[in-house]
């Protein structure tokens, strides 16, 4: 079992979730968060006060998938993604020690 | 010919009035009257009954020739003096309409025009601070107005008793609206109800201070705003609202004979908007800056309510500014003119300066224009033609964005919503200019034939003389002087004496966590 975490765009949300659905992918989670990376923030003005903004809105969007499907998934993830332009966001791929469905007792491979 | 012609049709017009005041008045009081005055009533153009049933608050008119009751309407016509028709005065529903509506309006400038206006520009924390200082205040005022404010500034009879003190305050006369009834206080208006006028003014004396608490916002506690405005309205605020409107007033250049400084201040330049601008400077400064102010990013929590807001207050201006007309008359339509001008022009070029200079134009700053662009023109919008406005617009979007921007961050004071950089800084642009840009042309107190009376005041402290040697600004700078000289020095002392009492600020925690919760047990937004 692997968890994918994916900082998006997010405009791009639901073209990414429309690839994993077609992949067979039943569930994700989707958080809306706010970070930086290379993308440069940037600056408001009020009156005679400027702020500068670093931390951009993204979209993080965490799967948990069995080790076979997790390839599938991270390409479709980067080719949905995509611009071309600076933020367009990083995937992340951990190991995932065991999961548990909550109303069944299920665990491993067939929880997720 | 054409002017015969013209009196034909002004002769006719009043006649006409006449039947239907007539009209109107039996209906009025059918219930005190025979139940006979119903039919003419039903029926106003075939029955000449009405013009032997004349308001029965008014015998006089009954009494009077054919002449004089056409002269009396006339007079309401033109809101001008009644007395040559012999016929005592009373109420016109005409101006009465106009001067209701207009104080409706005005409050709407506070509750919630500068409500929102103000509430937009703060933190999501603090924005029910802003809405109970708004509130707050209008409560409290009106309280202070019915008790001493009205008779300290409009009243009259320390002019008798201590001539020096009656320049600087007005009598005791009208302590609890005493005689404050339906009829006019003719020293101010032919013919609005004094209590419509003193409600009317109490609209003033409500947004003024509240406009001072925009550069205190988000760090003085509410019980400290409520003491400084109790103490500043004694201190600043009636002195310097009798002494530029009040009859027997220091610097009213329009109306007292006797007036040492002969300015002039058609809504509220000095009065209002310096007074308010210049203490929330000072204030600011005894209080000092924002915890984190210049590190931490403090931004407008909603635009939307400052938009709202600052329409609100271009809408309730009319009331301000045509409204100090004290009539619906020729003044008040030129007041509404200018005031439209200036205030689109200033709200065109605020942003068009923030596009060529900052690259952007923000919606704030059209607001900001708009609202300076109303500042400036006020104490004008009585005494300058269309172009004079235009010329105010143009300032207005100018100097307040320089002193907004430039100046605050040179000087690094914390006035947060720039009522300094905006009202003090316009105010005090509005009243010099009032002194160049006046046209005597569009108002006739201005003239040395007033058409309200047969000698006009202004013919005797210099005002008529100043405007045609073109010196009236020096007379505008004392004024601008005097105003800045007694807000600076009540809000040192008022402003300190509160410090040093119950204090101004909350804790630094209390600061943090935001005004609504320590002063107000609320919260603003739930989410």
């Amino acid at each position: 079992m692997k968890k994918i975490e994916a900082i998006i765009k997010p405009f791009k949300l639901e073209e990414v979730k429309d690839a994993l659905s077609e992949l067979g992918i039943e569930g994700m989670t989707v958080t809306e968060v706010k970070g930086f990376g290379r993308q440069k923030g940037h600056t408001e003005i009020y009156r005679g006060s400027e702020y500068t903004v670093d931390f951009l809105p993204k979209i993080k969007l965490e799967v948990v998938l069995t080790d076979s499907a997790v390839e599938g998934a991270v390409a479709a993830i980067v080719k949905t993604a995509k611009t071309g332009k600076i933020g367009d966001g990083k995937v992340f791929v951990l190991p995932v020690e065991d999961a548990i469905r909550i109303r069944t007792d299920e665990t491993g491979d067939k929880a997720v | 010919m054409i002017k015969k012609t013209t009196s034909v049709i002004r002769l006719l017009a009043a006649v006409a009035s006449l039947a239907m005041l007539g009209a109107v008045t039996s209906t009025l009081h059918a219930d005190t009257n025979a139940p006979a005055a119903a039919p003419a009533a039903a029926a106003p153009a075939a029955a000449p009954t009405p013009l032997a049933t004349p308001n029965p608050t008014n015998s006089a008119f009954a009494s009077a020739s054919l002449t004089n009751q056409v002269a009396f309407l006339e007079a309401a016509h033109s809101n001008s003096n009644p007395d040559p028709s012999g016929i005592a005065y009373e109420s016109d529903p005409g101006h009465n309409a106009w001067m209701m509506v207009s104080s409706a309006f005005v409050l709407m400038m506070t509750l919630p025009g500068l409500a929102l206006f103000y509430g937009g520009l703060v933190r999501s924390k603090n924005i029910l601070s802003i809405i109970a200082m708004c509130f707050g205040i209008t409560t409290l005022v009106s309280v202070l107005w019915w008790a001493f404010g009205y008779s300290l500034v409009f009243g009259q009879s320390f002019s008798t008793t201590n001539p020096t003190l009656g320049l600087i305050l007005g009598g005791t006369e009208n302590f609890f609206f005493k005689g404050v009834n339906s009829l006019p206080n003719t020293s101010y208006a032919y013919w609005v109800s004094q209590n419509v006028y003193s409600i009317f003014q109490l609209t003033f004396a409500i947004i003024t201070p509240a406009l001072i608490f925009g550069a205190t916002a988000e760090r003085m506690r509410f019980g400290a705003i409520m003491a400084f405005v109790f103490a500043w309205m004694f201190i600043v605020y009636f002195p310097l609202a009798h002494m530029v409107w009040g009859a027997t007033g220091l610097m009213n250049g329009v109306w007292n004979a006797a007036a040492k400084i002969p300015a002039i201040d058609f809504a509220g330049g000095t009065v209002v908007h310096m007074s308010s601008g210049w203490t929330a400077l000072i204030l600011c400064l005894i209080l000092g800056k924002r915890i984190g102010h210049g590190k931490e990013q403090m931004m407008p929590h909603s635009l939307v309510l400052t938009f709202i807001g600052t329409a609100l207050l271009w809408v309730g201006w009319y009331g301000f500014n045509a409204g100090s007309a004290v009539a619906a008359d020729v003044v008040a339509a030129n007041a509404f003119t200018t005031t439209t001008l200036a205030t689109a022009v200033g709200a065109f070029t605020w942003p068009l300066v923030e596009w060529i200079f900052k690259g952007k134009p923000s919606v704030l700053g059209f607001c900001s224009g708009a609202v300076a662009g109303l500042v400036v023109i006020t104490p004008a919008c009585g005494f300058v033609n269309s172009t004079g406005a235009v010329i105010i617009g143009v300032v207005a979007g100018t100097i307040p964005y320089i002193f907004s921007t430039i100046v605050k961050n040179i000087f690094k004071y914390d006035d947060a919503l720039d009522t300094f950089g905006v009202h003090g800084v316009g105010g005090t642009c509005g009243a010099l200019l009032t002194g160049i840009l006046v046209d005597p042309t569009v108002n006739s107190n201005l003239q040395a034939v007033s058409a309200g009376s047969p000698h006009n005041p202004a013919m005797d402290n210099g005002l008529i003389t100043a405007i045609a040697n073109h010196s009236l600004v020096v007379a505008q700078a004392k004024a601008a002087g005097i105003t800045i000289a007694l807000a600076v020095v009540g809000t040192l002392v008022i402003g300190y004496l509160v410090k040093f009492t119950i204090g101004l600020r909350p804790s630094v925690e209390g600061e943090h966590q935001g005004l609504d919760i320590i002063d107000h047990g609320e919260e603003g937004y739930t989410h």
